[in-house]
């Protein structure tokens, strides 16, 4: 994963709460075979609604979501994390998150950021007052700014340490490299290998 | 100096070690062998992909292609279109990323774990992962071989290690000389009937014993593939002069001096002496008969001899409640003699016994009979070099001309993903290792068995052994015990 330490994206206003992972991504779209390629599935069935706020032009290129109450509900799939990250979000807040989606997405690198109700309304108010504005998410500060409003938000500390290093779980165990490395070196040559490929 | 004596599972564990866990952290431990196929990779290389990693060690992976492939018409395209978009997913995966593959229609395609010792490519004392269950069947050469999920795919193929909870470890002591007729297949049901299939869970299986010990290497490939039938991850045999002799002059195993320090290497694994088990269990040999599963679960087996249970019979109420659930889903009553069950199909194949030994033991008792007429036979190769060694033989013909149908490699009818699956209600005598609800098809109801069991079931319609054959083949009855010592 890229390091997170901060950017600006267009601010998108979603003004619902209990958006559940059916709402982020419906079941039919589970079958494919890869783990991206999903944006078209996001929100599927609000996006033929072209009073969405993702069919409206200014939010179309969004980046962070400041969602209502509630985000991430229902099932565990990891697909509501991708298809939100192929989309092109980097940062989702709400003021109470669905606590495996909560995890799900710090395993992807989309940040899941907690902000109270009150900034939660004044972030949309701000929002509203300049379509197309952009959010300025700062994970050192843990804050999320818009103009001159800022606001602090919630991540664990792990989670955020993560971000900030750019460490997956693969990432992790990266870190090992040079044991691992020096663990391949000490490897006994008759140990089979499948390249180059023999009896073929 | 005195060490302290280790078990097998123990000392493989402390080999691959790359890093020890501290704070209750996982231990890092390398992985000599990953094994790859088509419905668990996908999202997996994706990641890769996303990430902009490499697999780190393409000589240490090798693809097939398994669970989705047909076994008719192998040189059409696929028809179903999520099972061919899954296949062209890893072919295209495979090209991408540098990774061996055999295709359909390859010599060497087939049942991943079927594949992999026949190359030689599986050795004892090393780490074997693939992306499914049913991985624990390399620990018969004394590997540690388990299965993981997509994620940990992902893991392997970027960093060929992947971060392990250390683990308890359970002997299945099987002592005795198994009377004719009686096989490996009837030794791993009995165990899983005997534990729980759960029992295993959070344990390392290692099968020993002077009945192991007289096996054959497919014979211990049936066993400690279904360890997970039993809840442990892996299952394990000591590697001996009949695991040598299996890997000697196979593609991949090490040639010259090399073979001399692999066999000295792997003379150092067996358990020592005075090493400590965290739990045993004790099964008799000599007293086992054919094992018939009656239920949906693995571990809802019987002696061939004996009837269906009765639920009331069960002091758990669990149990008692499953058994009764079974029942009805299989649609038996209790009481009735497991032999008087008659079947829809026969299925011979899987990575439990799609080997040539399982075809040959199933030949050899169908030889000079007739297939029942109301019995389908699906006969299925476990790769395309079993099915190439089989018509070598003519063992191809004897299935033929006794009626069944010989088909090319693959997983088949164990799971149904692919076109052969039993219809709803209908009943099968399998040589798999799932009795699962619909498993085989949607309502499709499956009876656990060894090869010959299958093989003397598609002679007479009903559950039956080869001693219920006429003329009869040499199989000497007994009393239907487990061993209690």
């Amino acid at each position: 994963m890229e390091k997170i330490t901060t950017f600006t994206g267009v601010a998108v206003p979603l003004k619902r709460s209990n958006v559940d992972t059916d709402q982020i991504i419906p079941a039919v779209y589970l079958k494919r075979i890869t783990k991206t390629g999903f944006d078209d599935a996001l929100f599927a069935a609000w996006r033929g609604d072209s009073d969405f706020v993702l069919n409206q032009e200014p939010y179309k290129t969004g980046e962070v979501l400041i969602a209502g109450a509630d985000f991430g509900t229902g099932s565990s799939r990891e697909h509501a994390v991708w298809a939100l990250r192929d989309y092109g979000f980097k940062a989702v807040f709400s003021s109470k998150f669905a606590d495996i989606f909560r995890g799900n997405a710090g395993k992807q690198g989309l940040i899941a950021g907690v902000i109270t109700d009150e900034d939660t309304e004044a972030l949309w108010a701000a929002i509203e007052a300049n379509p197309g504005v952009g959010a300025t998410v700062n994970l050192l500060d843990q804050t999320v700014s818009i103009g001159s409003l800022s606001v602090p938000f919630q991540i664990d500390e792990y989670t955020r340490w993560r971000l900030l290093e750019g460490l997956d779980d693969i990432g992790l165990t990266l870190q090992n490299e040079q044991a691992i490395t020096e663990f391949e070196a000490k490897r006994p040559s008759w140990k089979p290998k499948t390249l180059p490929a023999k009896g073929v | 100096m005195t060490t302290k004596p280790l078990t097998l599972a123990e000392k493989v564990w402390n080999d691959h070690l790359v890093v020890k866990g501290e704070n209750g952290s996982p231990d890092l431990l390398y992985i000599d062998l990953h094994l790859v196929h088509e419905v668990t990779s996908p999202q997996a290389f994706d990641g890769l992909r996303l990430a902009g990693r490499p697999v780190r060690r393409t000589d240490l992976t090798i693809a097939t292609e398994d669970h989705n492939t047909p076994t008719l018409d192998i040189d059409k395209p696929i028809a179903d279109v999520t099972s061919r978009t899954q296949i062209e997913a890893l072919r295209k995966n495979a090209a991408e990323f540098g990774v061996r593959i055999h295709s359909l229609g390859d010599a060497n395609q087939g049942i991943v774990h079927v594949v992999g010792p026949q190359l030689g490519l599986t050795q004892p004392g090393m780490t074997v992962v693939c992306g499914d269950s049913h991985t624990s069947t390399h620990g018969a050469f004394g590997s540690l071989a388990m299965g993981i999920g997509t994620s940990e795919v992902e893991h392997v193929m970027a960093t060929q290690t992947l971060p392990l909870k250390p683990f308890k470890t359970m002997a299945i002591n099987v002592e005795g000389t198994l009377r004719p007729g009686v096989t490996a297949k009837d030794i791993i049901l009995a165990v899983i009937a005997k534990i729980g299939t759960g029992g295993g869970q959070g344990y390392v299986l290692e099968y020993r014993g002077s009945a192991i010990r007289s096996l054959s290497m497919e014979g211990r490939m049936t066993i400690c593939n279904m360890s997970i039938e039993a809840g442990a991850r892996a299952g394990m045999v000591a590697p001996d002069e009949t695991t040598y002799a299996f890997l000697k002059g196979r593609p991949h195993a090490p040639e010259g001096s090399e073979w001399d320090e692999a066999v000295a290497y792997w003379n150092t694994l067996p358990t020592d002496e005075g090493a400590k088990f965290d739990a045993e269990v004790n099964i008799d040999a000599n007293t086992l008969d054919p094992f018939v599963t009656w239920g949906t679960n693995p571990g809802q087996g019987v002696s061939l001899l004996e009837n269906v249970p009765n639920p009331a019979d069960y002091a758990d109420a669990n149990e008692r409640e499953a058994a009764e659930n079974a029942l009805k889903y299989m649609d038996l009553k209790a009481g009735t003699p497991m032999k008087s069950i008659k079947v829809d199909t026969v299925f011979l194949g899987s990575c439990t016994n799609g080997r040539i030994e399982d075809l040959r033991a199933a030949a050899s008792v169908i030889q000079g009979h007739t297939k029942h007429p109301d019995i389908t036979m699906l006969v299925v190769p476990g790769s395309a070099k079993v099915r190439l060694q089989a018509e070598a033989e003519g063992l191809d013909q004897i299935f033929k001309d006794f009626g069944a149908e010989w088909r090319f490699a693959g997983c088949s009818m164990c799971l149904g993903m692919n076109p052969d699956q039993l219809g709803v209600g209908e009943r099968s005598a399998s040589t798999s290792n799932r009795n699962f609800e619909g498993r085989q098809g949607k309502g499709s109801r499956t009876h656990l068995v060894s090869p010959v069991v299958a093989a003397a079931t598609a002679v007479r319609g009903t559950l039956s052994s080869p001693s219920d054959l006429e003329p009869a083949f040499p199989l000497t009855t007994g009393i239907a015990t487990l061993g209690e010592n």
